[in-house]
């Protein structure tokens, strides 16, 4: 028989096993992020991860590629940094809700508006699960945290319809039973230029779940696969999530607009013309 | 290695300190900087946004200083000399980051032109209260190199300096200007690239599968590499082992944390960099930096046109503390004088190493303009009594 996993080359394996809990998504989102990278025709040495702080803060840390497990809140303007230093570099930001939502909501807008050539994705499992089940930005109205023990009433994010007033170019929204789905995302995604999100919604039955009573992973699970309505193109202001409620999924917008490299090279050339140098990569 | 001749504005210029800075930057071969504009340090990245596009520079304003202290490091790991750009409340704002950049050494540069705080303070006139922010201002354990020049002859050449120290430690440098050095215009001799001693980042030359990317050499700092060669790194800033990967526990701790802190600390002798003035024979020595040095040198004057025997220490490097020659001094003469445009800093660094062998005076200002001499001079004076 053969043991070996197929994402395996594109993990590392030296630092098996994960500290993630039984059930939870974020695991289901990398092994299909793996195997659309294992499949698709980069060269993956040329492939950047770049990861804030949280659960899916770890995620940076479990691939093979070069990868970087940054600060809270800050993967997007560490990836910024390394895209626009060395353009030839595929760049691509994994992180939770909490880390790019919350503390980094406003390096995400702000990406998103300049379009900087970056794949985010984001699993969102509508808590702080690290630091053991808070709040967050996503928790939908009246959910139980271990900081709201009476039930949340601050409106959660709509993610899409952030990005997508932000300025984001492709914006695509999965749960983690949609693995197919998700992956032909990812895969479509890293064709795309600019500013492509990619929400993940992702069990936590550890913490969001077992607070809120919503039975095993497999229970979380079965209500995306009954809750979830395929809405390719919906408007973005409509795939709000309420408690327990309806999960629209699809892929909401893929509109190109000039990244801002091409923009800003556009600009200088017509301002400099033969005058303008832009940055080389480093040999 | 020499500078690079592109970019290098050879000759003698009317310049700022803060322009100054930024010809020092591009002779140091930065070609990336992100900032956030910030007042009286702007000057500086609107002249990298005009300069850089002929250059091959990218620079980017980016929303606020937390993510330009992030976007630099990131420019590093691409391969990049890089640089931020602030002042006073964007200094704090970048904290987060001068330690992530300390555990991950990556070298790069901070410019902080100092203004009068704390808080919004005086945002267009001259502190020097930062000094200890640049030490301790991130948590946890590290050592710093932050540089102060004097004059926009040094603004320029420190500049170059401190992305040298930057990539041949491989930590985060700081140049710790002033509101008064970054306005004042005065002639900026700048050499032809061929002159300007440029340290090159240390690669490895081991391939993908011998390389550790926290492995130090005998000087204690490790071998980088760049995003993209293949070798597949990983960099956290948690606690890591010389893979790269995080370990939590004391033992890999003691061991990195030690590390970074004795890459400096052991090399001290060489980062170092006092400027003397009459210190072989006198009884009370000045100690002073930046703006407010040069106030002191006059004091001196003054003082020993009195017959009071006095010498100046101007410290080119605050971090690390020039400790040896302090100490040395403390066994020579009988007081020291800090002069600094705060209300108690380096004084206490001083008094340290000094360990009551010689008594130490403060001249202190809380900032918005420098001292009088005559300030300085009433507490030589008193030292000297």
């Amino acid at each position: 028989m053969n043991s070996t996993h197929p994402v395996e080359p594109l993990l590392r394996m030296d630092r098996m096993p994960h500290i993630w809990c039984p059930g939870c998504g974020i695991g289901t989102s990398v092994n299909c992020f793996a195997r659309v990278l294992l499949e698709s025709k980069l060269n993956l040495d040329k492939v950047a991860i770049v990861s804030g702080i949280g659960c899916t803060g770890r995620v940076a840390g479990y691939l093979r590629l070069d990868s970087f497990h940054t600060t809270h809140g800050r993967p997007i303007p560490f990836a910024t940094g390394l895209k626009l230093a060395n353009p030839n570099l595929k760049v691509v930001v994994y992180s939770g809700d909490g880390d790019l939502i919350a503390i980094g909501g406003n390096h995400f807008i702000h990406a998103a508006r300049r379009n900087i050539d970056l794949m985010v994705i984001c699993v969102n499992n509508f808590n702080y699960a690290m630091t053991g089940g808070q709040v967050g930005p996503t928790t939908p109205l009246t959910a139980l945290g271990t900081t709201a023990p009476y039930g949340n009433f601050e409106p959660p994010f709509n993610l899409p319809y952030l990005a997508e007033s932000s300025g984001a170019t492709y914006i695509a929204r999965w749960t983690t039973y949609h693995v197919r789905q998700l992956a032909r995302a990812y895969a479509e995604g890293l064709t795309r230029k600019g500013f492509v999100f990619i929400e993940v919604i992702s069990p936590c039955p550890e913490l969001y779940g077992r607070r809120n009573r919503l039975g095993t992973a497999a229970e979380m699970t079965n209500y995306y696969k009954e809750k979830s309505v395929v809405r390719h193109g919906a408007p973005t202001g409509e795939v709000g999530i309420a408690f327990q409620g309806e999960i629209v999924v699809g892929k909401f917008v893929d509109r190109p607009r000039p990244t801002f490299l091409e923009a800003m090279n556009e600009q200088m050339r017509a301002k400099l013309s033969d005058a303008f140098v832009p940055l080389e990569a480093a040999s | 290695m020499n500078a690079d001749a592109q970019g290098v504005l050879a000759g003698a210029h009317f310049l700022s300190g803060n322009e100054a800075c930024c010809e020092g930057a591009l002779a140091a071969g930065c070609r990336f900087v992100a900032g956030y504009p910030i007042t009286p340090s702007t000057d500086i990245v609107e002249r990298i946004a005009e300069r850089f596009p002929t250059l091959g520079g990218t620079f980017i304003q980016m929303e606020d200083e937390i993510a330009s202290s992030i976007a630099i490091l990131g420019a590093a790991w691409a391969g990049q000399k890089a640089m931020t750009v602030t002042s006073g409340p964007g200094f704090s704002l970048m904290m987060e980051h001068v330690g992530l950049a300390a555990i991950t050494e990556t070298p790069c540069v901070f410019i902080n032109v100092q203004r009068g705080g704390p808080s919004t303070g005086l945002p267009t006139l001259p502190g020097q209260a930062d000094l200890m922010q640049a030490r301790w201002g991130s948590h946890g354990d590290y050592e710093i190199i932050a540089l102060s020049p004097n004059s926009p002859q040094e603004c320029f050449e420190m500049t170059i300096e401190a992305f040298n120290l930057s990539e041949k430690y491989r930590t985060p440098v700081m140049l710790m200007s002033d509101e008064c050095v970054g306005h004042m215009t005065e002639k900026v001799v700048i050499p032809p690239a061929t002159e300007i001693e440029i340290y090159p980042r240390r690669y490895t030359t081991l391939p993908p599968a011998q390389y550790l990317p926290y492995q130090p050499e005998a000087d204690l700092v490790p071998l980088m590499v760049k995003a993209g060669d293949g070798y597949r790194i990983h960099i956290t800033g948690l606690t890591h082992d010389e893979r790269g990967y995080p370990v939590i526990n004391a033992e890999c701790q003691e061991k990195l944390v030690r590390r970074l802190v004795d890459k400096i600390r052991c090399n001290a002798d060489e980062i170092v960099s006092v400027e003397e003035h009459n210190t072989e024979e006198c009884d009370t020595v000045l100690v002073s930096f930046g703006i407010t040095s040069r106030v002191a040198f006059r004091a001196m004057e003054m003082a020993r046109a009195e017959g009071l025997r006095v010498g100046l220490v101007r410290l080119k490097v605050i971090w690390p503390f020039p400790e040896k020659r302090i100490r040395q001094l403390a066994g020579q003469v009988r007081a020291f004088v800090v002069a600094e445009m705060n209300l108690g800093q380096i004084v206490f660094e001083v008094e340290r190493c000094s360990a009551g062998r010689a008594e130490t005076f403060l001249a202190p200002h809380a900032g918005g303009t420098v001292h009088l001499p005559h300030q300085i001079l009433r507490v030589i004076r008193e030292a000297a009594r």
